[in-house]
Formats: structure tokens, C-alpha cells, sequence
């Protein structure tokens, strides 16, 4: 029973990972229709910028909380401006091109910012700081959970929360719903389609940012390559889930994490991938929007 | 495709009267064959050889060669492919090579050494490592000063069971062709030696974002230590969750893993980490002998295997010198009995082809730094 706990809290830390990316997947997804492939690489510049400015905080002896406070802040706002910057590029000027191709644009976008990294830093694993201590009160419990997994358990359930809240209830998330219902006839009522777009893009890649810095310090790693596995698992999740849908990449993303590591745990690691992508097809033979994805009928 | 098998019976023949004739004339010059990546995108593996041999080489034929005979260096490009490999050998064999100094890629030294047996040539290799080419038997003539690809295995399992005593181990790998060969060797010797038992035999995602299923499956399995095959990327991940997990189990990698950047990258969770890695040679004076005769001659620090292929040079000539003559059995003879100095130290070989002496040594991470374990 221990270890089925055990793993069961494997499978939540891993599910929670992918899902603070997969928000991002799907609110993009949500609005436009777009599935922007460069959110993984939008998260791993997240990272780097953490690891740079927690860098040079820690030079000048500032205290753990300011320091983490601050380069949450700064990975956030850079990672924003990155992802409005790549919309205004890639997206926007094949806003009313054929559906193929920003998705081409976008897996262009991916393996740019990758390559720009790689030749801007280094191809080389960096050491990521211990951003978030162990705490005393998890000690008891930390051959079952560790602090950051718990850390990003509650991030990750904050956000969605959040979220939600944002989409539901208030104006701008009106305008999102609008624009996301139908986009000609948001424009015709007065909403700013373009700036609901932007601010879809912004909110997504602070997220992803924020997951970047949380990740990136329980791993204790990064390189330029890690947006790509972890993009195409957030990914598969957020489809699992129902793209378009906020509850669902959530939902998705844990029921993919626990998948993997009961997989693990009760048959072998080297099928992982195998029963990760094999629950995949079946949920997509029996509802091909994913668990919570509503059916969508073509728009004229 | 008639005309073809023709042109290629022919070619055999000569290559064999070719090398039968090499056998009779050994007076006047005695001709070494380097055969092996010299271009293409491997040549950073294969030319530091042809530089080895050169100042070994020139250094014996400027002390007057082996017994009056001047050396002739005979250099030939294989690519690493094996089938411009087969080429090389039959060009070097018609050409009447003594014996010949690789060749640097496994592939390519397999598809080759039946030429050099059928024309009775000592072929030694300072790079190939695939286990097979000196355990299948099937190649006689067959030498490398370097350790095979098990070696690195055979270490770890030893220091794991006779050093370290532990009882039950997990080995874990990385799914690679590195990793994963590794792993099924250090497999099988466990259960060869018996002293020992594997309780989890697993390959992990290169990449995942967590590895915390695989480290509980590792605490149920009760294993004392974990032999990982794989690099270090993936080490550091499973080490620092084991201890984030509060385990205790050693870790033993590979040369994979004896990386400085494992070291920054675990940082304290990489203390008391075990991996096996080439020995440090660079406080031998003929491993400095060389290097500095390199420096002076291309006003370069030597690439790879250049150590090994000193050896391998000083092996041959000393065998040659030392059998008076250039025939199989008699160089034979020298190299399995006759201990040579060389920068590994004085080496001879077994009956198989190996190098005796040449391994991998255990380091063990301390204060942040890989240090040798004697």
C-alpha cells in the first residue's frame, strides 16, 4: 500500500509538471485554433531566464524569498514579451491563411528560439539553484513527497483556479469566450481581437515560465532541448484532456503523469511511453475531443 | 555480377601471394601498415594514430631501425565504413604490408581482419572495442591496446561485489546503445560471478521530467547499490531524487558519467558517486615522452587514442625486433610473452588479443572532484 502511494505521488508530481505547460497549450488552442508548438521552447526560455537572474540576485546576497519572488517576476515578464513578440511574428500575418499554415510557422518559431539558445548559451547541461528548500515540516514525509513536488502541486492547482476565475468571470475573459466563440462576430460587437489574442499569448507564456522556474529547480537542470520533451508531453495531455478546455488539460495531464508512473512502478520504465501513448489512442477512439473537449462542428 | 566475382577472386589471389611473399622478404624494410579514418567525419579518431606511428617511427629509424632494417610507414584511408575497410586491407595487403596498426572503428576493423588472417598480417588496433573481435576467437592475428567495451562492465561489477560487498544491485540504464550495452554486460557477469544479485534490471526515458517512479521502484527493490549504464544528464536526475528521497543506495556508473559537468550539475548530491573511467596515464614518462615529441613536431596537443596507439606502435616494433624476423608465429610469441614499456605501463597480451594491464579504473566523487581509487 506504501508504494502504491508512493507512486501515486510520482504520478501527481509528474501530472502537475506537464499540466502547468499544457495550460498554456490549451488556452492558446482555446482562442485561435492554433496549436502553438513554440510553448515548450517559450518555457525553457523561462528557465534560462530564471537561472540567469537568480544568478545575479544571489551575487548580490539578497535573501531566498526576494530572490525567488524577483525571478519569478523577471522569468515571467520575459517569457511574455517573448511569447506576444513571437505572436506578432509568426501568428498574426497568417491570422486568415489556411489552418496549415501557422502550424508550420509555429514548429518554425520552435526550432528557432531552440537553435538561438543553443548559440546564445551553451549546448552544455547547466546546473539549476535549489530554488526551493526543503522544508522542515516535510521531512517526516520526504521519502514519499518531496518540497518541490509539493510546491508544484500547489502552483499548479492555484493557477488553474485562477484561471478559471479569469475566464469566467471577468471582462476580459468574456472577451476571450467571444473571441474564441466566433471571431468575426466578437469583432463586429466591438472587442479587440488582436489584443484579446496578445494577452491570450502573454497570459500563456507567464504560465509556462512559471513553470519553467518550478520545474527547472526540481530537476536541478537545464539545456536548450528541454522545451521539446516536455512541450510534446504537455501537449499529449492537454489533447488527452480535451484541447480548448482549462479543466481538461488538468485533468489530462494527471491522468497521463499517474498513467507513467504506475506503468513504472507495477510493469517496467521502458514501456512508459508505450502505456502513456496507448491510453492516448483509446481515449481518442471513444472521444476524439479528449475527456472533457466538447465536439466542435466546422464554422462557415 | 560474373565479371565482378571474377575481379574479386583475382584480387584474393594476389593479396595472398602478396602476403606470402612479404614473409620471404623481410631484410631490407619492414613495412607497418596504419590503416583507418583519415577523412571524413571520424578522421578526428583516426588521424592522431597515423601521427603516433609516424614518431615511432622516425624516432627507431633514426637508431638505425629493427636489426638493420629501415621502417616504411604504409598509410591508408578506410572512412570508418567497412566496406572501403575490405578495400584497404586487400591495397595494403597487395603492397606487401609486415603488420599493420588498426584499424579505428569496430566495424570497420571486423570487415577487414579476415583479409589480414588469410595473409597471415598481425593486425592491432588502438580504439576497436567491440567485445567480439578478440573473444569470438574467430581473429588470431587480432590485438588492441585498449580495453573492450565489458571491461568498463567487469570493473564495475568487481568493485561492486568484492570492494564494496554489496549483496543485491539494481541496474538501471538509459535505453542508448552505450548505455543499455553496458548494462546487459554488468548483468550477465553478476549472475556469472554469483556473488551477487540483480533485483531490477530497468532502462529509463532519456529527457523525462521525473524520475521519481523508477527511484521508489529502485527503494522496493531493495537494492544496495544502483549500476547505471548511461550519461550524465540522466545520472545526476536519478541520484539527486534518490537522495531527495532520503536513499542511501550507492550509485556506480561509467565513463559516461565521469564528466566534471555531472559534478556542477548534482552538486552535493553527487558526493560519494562511484564511476569507472580510463586510467590516468599522464604522469608516465613515455605517455609525456610522446605528447611532448607531438607538441614539438605539429605544435599540437594530440587527439584521440594517440596514447593507444603509441602502444600499440612500441608493441609491434618490439615484437618485430625482438622475433629477428617478420613471420606470424614468431611476433606472435613476443606479444604474449614479452612485457613492453609503454604508456600504460609495461603490457603484454593474452592468448585472446587483449591488452593485459590496459583497463578502467573506479573514481569516486570527493569534495567535488573525481579522485582515483587505489
Amino acid at each position: 500500500m506504501d508504494y502504491f502511494i508512493e507512486l501515486f505521488f510520482s504520478g501527481l508530481t509528474r501530472g502537475s509538471i506537464y499540466a502547468l505547460i499544457a495550460l498554456g497549450y490549451t488556452m492558446v488552442y482555446g482562442i485561435i485554433g492554433l496549436i502553438n508548438f513554440a510553448h515548450g521552447e517559450i518555457y525553457m526560455i523561462g528557465a534560462f531566464t530564471a537561472l540567469i537572474v537568480s544568478t545575479v540576485l544571489s551575487i548580490f546576497g539578497l535573501p531566498l524569498p526576494a530572490i525567488i519572488i524577483l525571478t519569478l517576476l523577471a522569468s515571467a515578464i520575459w517569457s511574455a514579451s517573448y511569447g506576444y513578440t513571437v505572436e506578432k511574428i509568426a501568428y498574426q500575418p497568417l491570422r486568415n491563411a489556411p489552418r496549415l499554415s501557422p502550424l508550420i510557422s509555429a514548429i518554425g518559431m520552435s526550432m528557432f528560439l531552440q537553435n538561438y539558445v543553443l548559440l546564445a548559451q551553451t549546448s552544455d547541461f547547466l546546473p539549476f539553484p535549489a530554488l526551493i528548500p526543503d522544508f522542515a515540516f516535510m521531512e517526516p514525509y520526504a521519502s514519499t513527497i518531496g518540497s518541490s513536488d509539493l510546491v508544484i502541486l500547489v502552483t499548479t492547482a492555484v493557477v488553474m483556479l485562477l484561471l478559471t476565475w479569469l475566464i469566467k468571470f471577468t471582462r476580459t475573459g468574456k472577451a476571450m469566450r467571444a473571441t474564441a466563440q466566433d471571431r468575426k462576430m466578437a469583432m463586429l460587437v466591438g472587442i479587440n481581437v488582436d489584443n484579446v489574442i496578445s494577452i491570450t499569448f502573454i497570459i500563456g507564456s507567464a504560465l509556462a515560465a512559471i513553470g519553467g522556474l518550478l520545474i527547472a529547480a526540481h530537476i536541478g537542470q537545464i539545456n536548450f532541448y528541454i522545451g521539446f520533451v516536455a512541450g510534446i508531453k504537455a501537449f499529449t495531455a492537454a489533447v488527452l484532456g480535451g484541447i480548448g478546455s482549462i479543466p481538461g488539460a488538468v485533468l489530462g495531464s494527471f491522468i497521463l503523469g499517474l498513467t507513467e508512473a504506475f506503468a513504472t512502478g507495477y510493469v517496467s520504465s521502458d514501456y512508459e511511453d508505450v502505456f502513456a501513448f496507448s491510453l492516448l489512442v483509446l481515449i481518442l477512439i471513444f472521444r476524439p475531443s479528449g475527456l472533457l473537449g466538447k465536439a466542435t462542428i466546422e464554422k462557415v | 555480377m560474373k565479371m565482378h566475382h571474377k575481379l574479386l577472386t583475382m584480387i584474393a589471389a594476389a593479396a595472398l601471394t602478396a602476403g606470402m611473399a612479404a614473409g620471404a622478404m623481410a631484410a631490407d624494410t619492414i613495412k607497418i601498415g596504419v590503416a583507418g579514418a583519415h577523412s571524413g567525419d571520424l578522421a578526428s579518431y583516426g588521424l592522431p594514430t597515423v601521427k603516433a606511428a609516424e614518431l615511432v617511427v622516425k624516432e627507431i629509424n633514426e637508431g638505425g631501425g629493427i636489426n638493420g632494417a629501415k621502417l616504411e610507414l604504409l598509410v591508408e584511408d578506410d572512412v570508418c565504413k567497412p566496406e572501403v575497410a575490405t578495400n584497404t586491407a586487400t591495397k595494403l595487403v597487395s603492397e606487401g604490408v609486415n603488420v599493420v596498426i588498426g584499424h579505428i572503428c569496430s566495424g570497420a576493423t571486423k570487415a577487414a581482419l579476415p583479409i589480414y588472417r588469410d595473409a597471415g598480417v598481425i593486425v592491432m588496433s588502438p580504439s576497436a572495442t567491440n567485445p567480439e573481435l578478440t573473444q569470438s576467437g574467430d581473429y588470431p592475428n587480432f590485438y588492441r591496446t585498449i580495453a573492450s567495451d565489458d571491461a568498463q562492465a567487469r570493473t564495475e561489477v568487481d568493485f561492486a561485489t568484492n570492494v564494496l560487498k554489496v549483496k543485491k544491485i539494481a541496474v538501471i540504464h538509459d535505453k542508448g546503445d552505450y548505455g543499455k550495452g553496458l548494462a546487459e554486460f554488468a548483468k550477465k557477469f553478476i549472475e556469472q560471478d554469483g556473488k551477487a544479485e540483480v533485483v531490477l534490471f530497468e532502462g529509463v526515458t532519456p529527457g523525462a521530467v521525473d524520475y521519481s517512479a523508477v527511484v521508489q521502484k529502485i527503494k522496493r527493490s531493495g537494492a544496495e547499490a544502483v549500476i547505471f549504464g548511461g550519461y550524465h544528464p540522466e545520472a545526476s536526475k536519478i541520484v539527486t531524487q534518490m537522495r531527495k528521497k532520503r536513499m542511501k543506495t550507492l550509485f556506480i556508473s561509467d565513463d559516461g558519467v565521469k564528466d566534471d559537468t555531472f559534478i556542477k550539475v548534482a552538486g552535493k548530491n553527487a558526493e560519494g558517486v562511484y564511476a569507472t573511467g580510463p586510467a590516468d596515464v599522464s604522469s608516465n614518462p613515455l605517455t609525456k615522452k610522446y605528447r611532448d615529441k607531438h607538441q614539438q613536431a605539429y605544435g599540437s596537443e594530440p587527439g584521440a587514442f594517440f596514447d593507444n596507439a603509441v602502444a600499440a606502435a612500441l608493441a609491434l616494433t618490439n615484437a618485430l625486433a625482438k622475433a629477428g624476423s617478420t613471420d606470424q608465429a614468431a611476433i606472435t610469441a613476443v606479444l604474449r610473452s614479452d612485457d613492453v614499456a609503454t604508456p600504460f605501463g609495461n603490457l603484454h597480451f593474452d592468448e585472446k588479443g587483449d591488452a593485459i594491464g590496459v583497463g578502467f579504473s573506479m573514481y569516486q566523487v570527493k569534495d567535488g572532484q573525481y579522485v582515483q581509487i587505489q
